[in-house]
């Protein structure tokens, strides 16, 4: 049985924008699944209707069930749905930027009781991250973006996830800062087993790293299939994968493109 | 794209018919220039602007052309080679070839460079025009290929500033060359408007080309002046209409119902932005007038079910209330029953709560000639815009008598019938049941291809390769098309398409082909429609990822399978379809599994489906299939797909 199943959610904000229509997606056990898609596709909005975060956005869904370990979770409220293993790393990093790195995964631990267990997991994410041990002198507001994205995704691995939800950590990285985010991004989907649906706009980066991926257009899966599927396609390779390195832009063409979404 | 403001023109004299017709699609646009001068003729949005040309600028316009075409070579008996959508300047060029004597030949713009040349075969096409870079490209691979075209005219400048010459020139740029050249030579403008008579080509189309090589089809001045004249007289068409120009320029219903009853009967021609702006543009057109292919209608009406599904309770509750009244209404209308003055208060009330608001929604608030042809119609989707009040008819015709022989008539519209032959159109059924027309709308033959000419057209006579038979109240009905009918095994004769157009009636079923030529009983290969299956998937949560996905779904096949078992019902025991495979795609025209006109090619479904076909025979339940297909820039790829077979329940 998958892990997080999303079955037809429909979301709809301010009670008349539909935002997403239809949406089906799985995540099983251990699994890492990406979710692609232009701008304003509806990626974001699908995370949200998974951790709870439509409500302060006024949006709400409106039709479907999204089960996670075989339970509908659309009743809970944002904390309870953490409790449970659910964690979302929001576009944007949004550390605390007033406090230290171990302040800000000290934040995220008022569901640990112990303390000694809070400690030996501020530990474990220093040896996952040691670049964030290197700099908690500092206020995480000094913090490059690639390390502020590393402090957020270790504040959410606090909580002992079984899925963490990533929403574009690649967003304003330098390249390699980009390939090491995602070689951790690898890592803490094979070492800890911890599932991870992944939003990117960065295709190449996520389908490498993806087993399997959904294709959102204008609200709606257009396609969807095992990352080799996706990336062989053309009309994925035309669309989100640059089609090469070498593009002279001298010879872009304005043309008519129709997609057909094969798989 | 130009900022000036276009200049006037109009003429005295132009060439006349005897029955006072204009002869050509040009005299009639110099007629309108003189006699309702500054009425508007054009209008197209662009960037959401809607720009307009009157007719005296429209006939500026096209002889301005016409003379920048003649110095760039074009001569009397030469083709146009014309690809793009709709377009106002296309039209003009197409107008202004025909002032010279020439004639456009309209190709279809997903053409593939591979299949160009087809289209290029008669009229010793030198000059081309393209709507777009994209176009531009394919021509100029053509040219490299074959020399030909040696000009290529483009209308969309962007992205075309780095081509340098090469005979490139852009449609502005040959305007002005024109124009230079109108005002060094007085007295050519009326010369052009004179120059061609009713025996030239007005235009070079093509047959759909399901089996075999497209022929040419030319239909000159006086086939498209007396095939509208016809249907005028049947009131079909009328004067000052708004239409609507969103149809392929290369469909005869392009030509015909926008170029041609347009410019010969004064109406004001709308132009949409692209094709994707259509539907919002036809709101704010809302045409007096609108022609749509059936998948067309049938579309339309998947939106208007799939928007009440998801809208507020009363909308939901009116609707279901008001709909089915108004249905069942009009099924009482067509059959000449009484109606009480209930249902007249009823329909009433219907009008202003929910048949006006959703025909305004539509775009069809004005439509008061509305149309439909080239294949059935299925009963649900004609009698639900009959019952929202739009007198949806049915036409008959084929591009060899530009599309006008026959229609339906208000007051008598039978939903088995395509209706009466139009006036000034003769028909009757040969011996083997193959219908026979013979109008002034018919074309004299192929081009060059006497032998198919020959065989076509007998004393003038066209033989339509329909089969059909005449009602004694001369209705007439057409039931497929002769070259079709196949038997079974069993020696029982039936046509295809004709049980294919019966489940496509059903708007879960896009393509189906029905395969049983010599075989012991009936198989189909079905493709689902995949936004009305995805939203009758959504209502009922059934999850799906794809179209491939969606098709495999228990539920679907269960879905199809009542859609077949319902057809099934009114077919003879040995025409039945027993068994059925969902395709994990759609027919595509890419793949050649359809024509650009959307006409099953059995030959290639059979031969690249052939595996499938098989399977459907041999009684397994599943079949793993790969599927070849070709992207629309030529590369191929392979899908490797577990189907499933169905059996029909009984």
């Amino acid at each position: 049985m998958a892990l997080l199943s999303l079955n037809n959610i429909e979301v709809v904000y301010d009670r008349v924008f539909l935002a997403v229509k239809g949406v089906s997606i799985e995540v099983p056990e251990n699994g890492l699944v990406a979710l692609l898609g232009a701008n304003g596709a509806g990626k974001s909005t699908i995370l949200k209707s998974i951790s709870g975060l439509l409500k302060p956005e006024r949006g709400e869904v409106t039709r479907g069930q999204v089960t996670f370990e075989g339970e509908d979770i659309l009743a809970l409220d944002p904390p309870e749905r953490v409790r449970r293993g659910l964690v979302h790393v929001l576009e944007g990093r949004r550390v605390f930027e007033h406090l230290t790195p171990e302040e800000n995964l000290l934040a995220a631990t008022s569901m640990h009781a112990d303390r000694r267990r809070v400690k030996s997991l501020v530990e474990e994410m220093f040896g996952l991250f040691p670049r964030l041990a290197e700099r908690n002198r500092a206020k995480a507001g000094y913090l490059s973006g690639g390390e502020q994205q590393m402090l957020a995704i270790a504040r959410a691995l606090m909580t002992r996830p079984k899925l963490i939800l990533l929403d574009e950590p690649s967003l304003g990285l330098a390249p390699f800062l980009v390939d090491e985010i995602f070689d951790t991004i690898r890592r803490i989907n094979t070492e800890s087993g911890t599932a991870v649906l992944l939003v990117e706009q960065n295709a190449v980066a996520a389908l490498d790293v993806a087993q399997s991926a959904y294709l959102i257009e204008q609200g709606r899966i257009v396609m969807s299939g095992t990352a080799e599927v996706l990336k062989a396609n053309p009309d994925i390779q035309q669309a989100y994968l640059g089609g090469g390195s070498n593009v002279d832009y001298h010879a872009v063409k304005h043309y008519r493109r129709r997609k057909r979404w094969l798989a | 794209m130009n900022a000036v403001a276009p200049k006037d023109l109009t003429v005295e004299h132009w060439p006349v018919r005897e029955d006072g017709l204009p002869a050509t699609l040009v005299a009639a646009l110099a007629r309108n220039a003189a006699e309702s001068g500054s009425r508007i003729a054009f209008r197209e949005r662009e960037h959401g602007i809607w720009r307009e040309w009157s007719w005296r600028q429209a006939l500026h316009e096209v002889i301005s052309l016409a003379a920048g075409l003649e110095a760039r070579g074009l001569k009397a008996g030469d083709a146009l080679t014309v690809v793009g959508d709709n377009r106002a300047s296309i039209y003009f060029a197409m107008l202004a070839a025909n002032a010279l004597g020439a004639f456009p030949s309209p190709v279809y713009p997903d053409v593939p460079v591979d299949e160009f040349g087809n289209y290029m075969r008669f009229g010793d096409p030198r000059i081309a025009l393209a709507e777009d870079q994209e176009q531009v490209d394919k021509l100029l691979d053509l040219r490299d290929r074959t020399g030909r075209p040696e000009t290529i005219l483009f209308d969309d400048p962007r992205g075309m500033g780095a081509y340098g010459d090469k005979g490139i020139v852009s449609i502005a740029e040959l305007r002005a060359e024109g124009a230079q050249i109108l005002a060094e030579r007085t007295g050519l403008a009326a010369e052009l408007v004179n120059r061609a008579t009713g025996e030239n080509i007005a235009v070079l189309l093509y047959s759909s080309g399901t089996t075999g090589l497209p022929k040419g089809i030319p239909l000159k001045h006086r086939n498209v002046v007396g095939g509208i004249k016809n249907a005028e007289a049947g009131q079909y068409f009328q004067r000052h209409e708004e239409l609507f120009a969103y149809l392929p320029t290369a469909w005869v219903g392009d030509f015909i119902f926008t170029l041609g009853a347009g410019v010969l009967l004064v109406a004001t021609i709308n132009i949409p932005e692209r094709q994707e702006t259509a539907l919002h543009d036809l709101r704010e057109v809302a045409p007096t007038f609108y022609l749509a292919a059936p998948r067309a209608w049938d579309n339309m009406l998947t939106r208007v079910q799939v928007g009440m599904a998801d809208s507020t309770n009363l909308k939901r509750r009116l609707f279901d209330y008001f709909m089915p009244k108004a249905i069942e209404l009009e099924r009482k209308r067509l059959a000449g029953e009484p109606i009480g003055l209930g249902e007249r208060l009823r329909d009433w009330l219907g009008e202003i709560l929910v048949y006006g608001p959703i025909k305004d929604f539509l775009g069809l608030s004005r439509a008061e000639r509305a149309f439909t042809g080239g294949e059935a119609m299925g009963e649900e989707t004609f009698l639900f815009f009959r019952g929202l009040g739009i007198k949806l008819k049915q036409f008959y015709g084929q591009t060899e008598t530009c599309a006008l022989s026959a229609a339906q008539v208000e007051g008598s519209v039978k939903l088995h019938t395509v209706g009466k032959a139009m006036p000034g159109v003769e028909v009757k059924i040969a011996d083997d049941g193959e219908i026979l027309l013979r109008s002034a709308s018919v074309i004299d033959g192929y081009a060059d291809d006497a032998e198919a000419s020959a065989k076509a057209i007998v004393d003038g006579w066209l033989r339509t390769g329909d089969a059909g038979h005449i009602e004694p109240d001369g209705h007439l009905v057409v039931l497929g098309r002769v070259s079709e009918v196949v038997r079974t095994a069993q020696g029982e004769r039936f046509i295809p398409n004709f049980i294919e157009n019966r489940i496509k009636f059903s708007s879960f079923v896009r393509n189906v082909a029905v395969i049983g030529a010599g075989r012991e009983e009936l198989t189909a290969i079905v493709c689902i429609d995949y936004e009305a299956v995805g939203h009758w998937a959504e209502r009922r949560s059934i999850t799906y990822g794809s179209y491939a996905e969606l098709s495999q779904k228990p539920q679907v096949l269960d879905l199809v399978a009542g859609v077949i078992a319902h057809v099934n019902q009114a077919q003879p025991e040995g025409l039945r379809v027993r068994r059925f495979v969902n395709l994990h795609k759609d027919f595509d025209a890419d793949d050649g599994e359809i024509t650009r006109t959307r006409k099953l090619r059995r030959g290639v479904i059979e031969e690249s489906y052939a595996k499938l076909i098989e399977a459907l025979y041999s009684g397994e339940a599943r079949v793993t299939f790969d599927a070849a297909i070709t992207y629309e820039d030529g590369t191929r790829g392979v899908l490797s797909r577990e189907l499933e077979i169905r059996e029909v329940p009984s």
